[in-house]
């Protein structure tokens, strides 16, 4: 498509002749007058060059060609962030997309308070805006943007010096807010109500119906429980949720005197599981039974952690045996050499992909939150009790949220009915957290 | 076959740790110790020079020179503290810093899982039942929209501690589970299949770069 006659004629025109000018016949005059009427007769005759060199279809030659740069450069600072993003705002030059392939690029550049400047920045023709995420607080950037063509970089008025700040509440997250304050004022609705003595229901859990028993089992074969919490640190919540569990389950071999081994594959993790399993004998009253080496460190190394469990297995013959935490690719591992040795095996983990391998190598399995739901289910406590009516209370607004949601979309986009059309609004407004 | 040393070590480790498929032997008790010797060895040197080392000292001291981070200088003094376990009359202060990533890492993940795992899966359930198209009903897309409800619905309910699995809610529990199980299956099959692609490549390691049986 050729561009008209009118467009970038400022800029471009002068240029554009280098192969296909005409050369106009001027006589010289020394009437003012004269001159002028040359002139415009001269500029006549060049645009009605350029004019016919479109018509024909005669290929323009672009190379080093002058591009306006870009102008209006606008700096601001992100709102609602810690003070980590600046969003660029431009107008693109005037011979953007004129004439095609004249701009080939922008290039954003970065001058910091110490004076240097950094290209931080290509974006291709048709670009007016950027975000810069990688600035800090504290420091003065300013910014300029150059549109590139074959005919060199040509650079826009620098940004005013703008400092990112900081801010203290994320208003866009202001439903998230509401919601959690929903679901942590139930929970603590239902402690206070536990701790005034009102029995709270939690529905039955199999798997975890079994620990008793299956602790019982080991005592009764004189044989030792083997305790997984997974591989991960104690920096991720299905390893917290393990070691509560174990707290629990340690409650029981100290009143059953029965031995536990707590092998881990984090440094911390054994820390936190000696901890746990001290407390758990000495709220047993048998503070003299526990001893350090009932957890113990092997190896952070996936494998080689999987290598040493499945040899304590083989050698030591637990009777039962828990996995509760965070598992990847060892589960099945470890679940199906528990099984060979004829352990009765409870698992729980939130890891999706890893539920199957302990559906079918285990006796009972925790699928999903029932991992999170057990250590309350176990302990009967009203903190813990509370929390999971509070948790269920959550669950009832994303099923009440789900089922209206639903309805009201279809009914929008497929029968058009308006009146629904501000409860979608309401919804996504709600949850489409940004 | 191959004459590299250290082809010839990891064939022999493979074949050892393989060996327990048969059941518990010396040979697998020896690749199992150096299995866990060197790669406890190995994370000790990592975490020390990248983490004690580059992050903490080099932090509090750059070498150029530079004003140091003076945050860092309050995990250093949490890390000290991991060390009164060692003592028994004070290693009660061990649990301070194991407290403290315990409930940062909660404050820390608690709004990133909230957003992730319920706002936005939410969200991504609110979809029109039916989907249509140029052509009228989009059945194969309508089927899918109505599956992706009615999972969520009844897996949510049975996630449901506050009630008992009985009558129609049962029913729809039950539902739920089916849909778990559904998944699990699929699950289950697409991790097999991953698995066997790894047994492939350990077999290709033995008679490919080891023995030279197959190229």
């Amino acid at each position: 498509m050729f561009p008209t006659t009118d467009h970038g004629s400022l800029h471009s025109v002068p240029h554009l002749s280098r192969t296909n000018h005409v050369k106009p016949c001027i006589k010289a005059s020394s009437a003012k007058q004269g001159v002028t009427k040359t002139m415009h007769i001269f500029a006549l005759l060049l645009l009605c060059s350029h004019v016919a060199a479109f018509a024909q279809g005669v290929a323009i030659d672009t190379t080093l060609v002058a591009l306006a740069p870009p102008s209006s450069l606008m700096v601001t600072d992100h709102v609602y962030d810690n003070a980590e993003r600046l969003d660029l705002v431009w107008v693109p030059s005037i011979d953007d997309k004129l004439i095609a392939n004249k701009l080939i690029e922008y290039r954003v550049y970065r001058v910091t308070d110490s004076g240097s400047a950094e290209r931080i920045s290509v974006l291709p023709a048709g670009s007016n805006s950027y975000s810069d995420e990688s600035v800090e607080s504290g420091h003065l950037y300013s910014y300029y943007v150059s549109s590139v063509g074959s005919g060199g970089e040509f650079q826009s008025i620098p940004s005013a010096p703008i400092e990112p700040q900081r801010e203290w509440l994320n208003f866009h997250l202001i439903s998230l807010l509401a919601i959690c304050v929903i679901i942590g004022g139930s929970i603590v609705f239902f402690i206070e109500t536990a701790r005034r003595g009102k029995k709270l229901f939690i529905r039955r859990i199999a798997g975890l119906e079994a620990v008793d028993d299956a602790v019982g089992r080991a005592t009764e074969m004189g044989r030792p429980i083997l305790f997984i919490p997974g591989i991960q640190d104690m920096d991720d919540v299905g390893t917290v949720a393990g070691i509560t569990i174990l707290g629990r389950v340690s409650r029981v071999v100290a009143d059953f005197d029965t031995k536990i081994t707590v092998p881990t594959s984090r440094s911390l993790v054994m820390t936190a599981a000696r901890e746990t399993i001290k407390t758990a004998y000495q709220t047993a009253g048998r503070p003299d039974k526990y001893n350090d080496d009932m957890s113990y460190y092997i190896t952070d190394e996936q494998f080689g952690y999987v290598a040493a469990v499945n040899g304590i297995m083989v050698r030591e013959k637990p009777a039962t045996c828990f996995y509760m935490g965070t598992f990847y690719a060892e589960s099945l591992l470890l679940a199906e050499t528990g099984n060979s040795v004829g352990a009765i095996q409870i698992a729980g983990t939130s890891n999706p992909m890893q539920i199957p391998f302990f559906v079918v190598a285990c006796d009972f399995t925790l699928i999903g939150e029932e991992l999170f739901a057990a250590s309350a289910y176990l302990s009967g406590e009203p903190k813990q009790l509370g929390s999971l009516k509070g948790q269920d209370v959550g669950k009832g607004i994303a099923l009440a949220a789900i089922t209206i949601g639903v309805i009201t979309v279809s009914g929008t986009t497929v029968w058009q009915i308006e009146w629904m059309r501000p409860i979608v609004d309401i919804l996504e407004t709600i949850f489409l957290t940004r | 076959m191959s004459t590299e040393f250290g082809v010839w070590i990891a064939a022999l480790m493979t074949l050892g740790l393989f060996s327990f498929l048969y059941k518990d032997n010396p040979l697998y008790k020896v690749c199992e110790a150096i299995f866990i010797g060197t790669s406890a060895g190995y994370y000790a040197v990592t975490y020390f020079f990248d983490n004690l080392h580059k992050k903490l000292w080099e932090g509090i001291f750059p070498p150029d020179g530079a004003v140091g981070d003076a945050w860092l200088w309050g995990g250093a003094i949490l890390g000290v503290l991991m060390l009164c376990r060692l003592s028994r009359k004070i290693g009660w202060i061990a649990r301070w810093p194991l407290s403290f990533i315990v409930g940062a890492t909660a404050g820390l993940y608690m709004i990133n899982y909230f957003v992730s795992s319920a706002m936005i899966q939410v969200a991504s359930t609110m979809q029109s039942l039916v989907v249509t198209d140029a052509g009228g009903i989009a059945w194969q897309a309508t089927i899918g929209s109505v599956v992706v409800a009615v999972a969520v619905v009844s897996g949510l309910i049975y996630f449901f501690f506050s009630k008992e699995h009985t009558g129609a809610f049962g029913g729809v529990a039950k539902v739920g589970i089916w849909f778990l199980m559904i998944t699990f299956g699929a699950s289950f099959g697409y991790t097999v299949m991953s698995r066997m692609s790894l047994l492939i490549g350990r077999m290709d390691y033995l008679f490919g770069d080891w023995l030279g049986l197959i190229r």
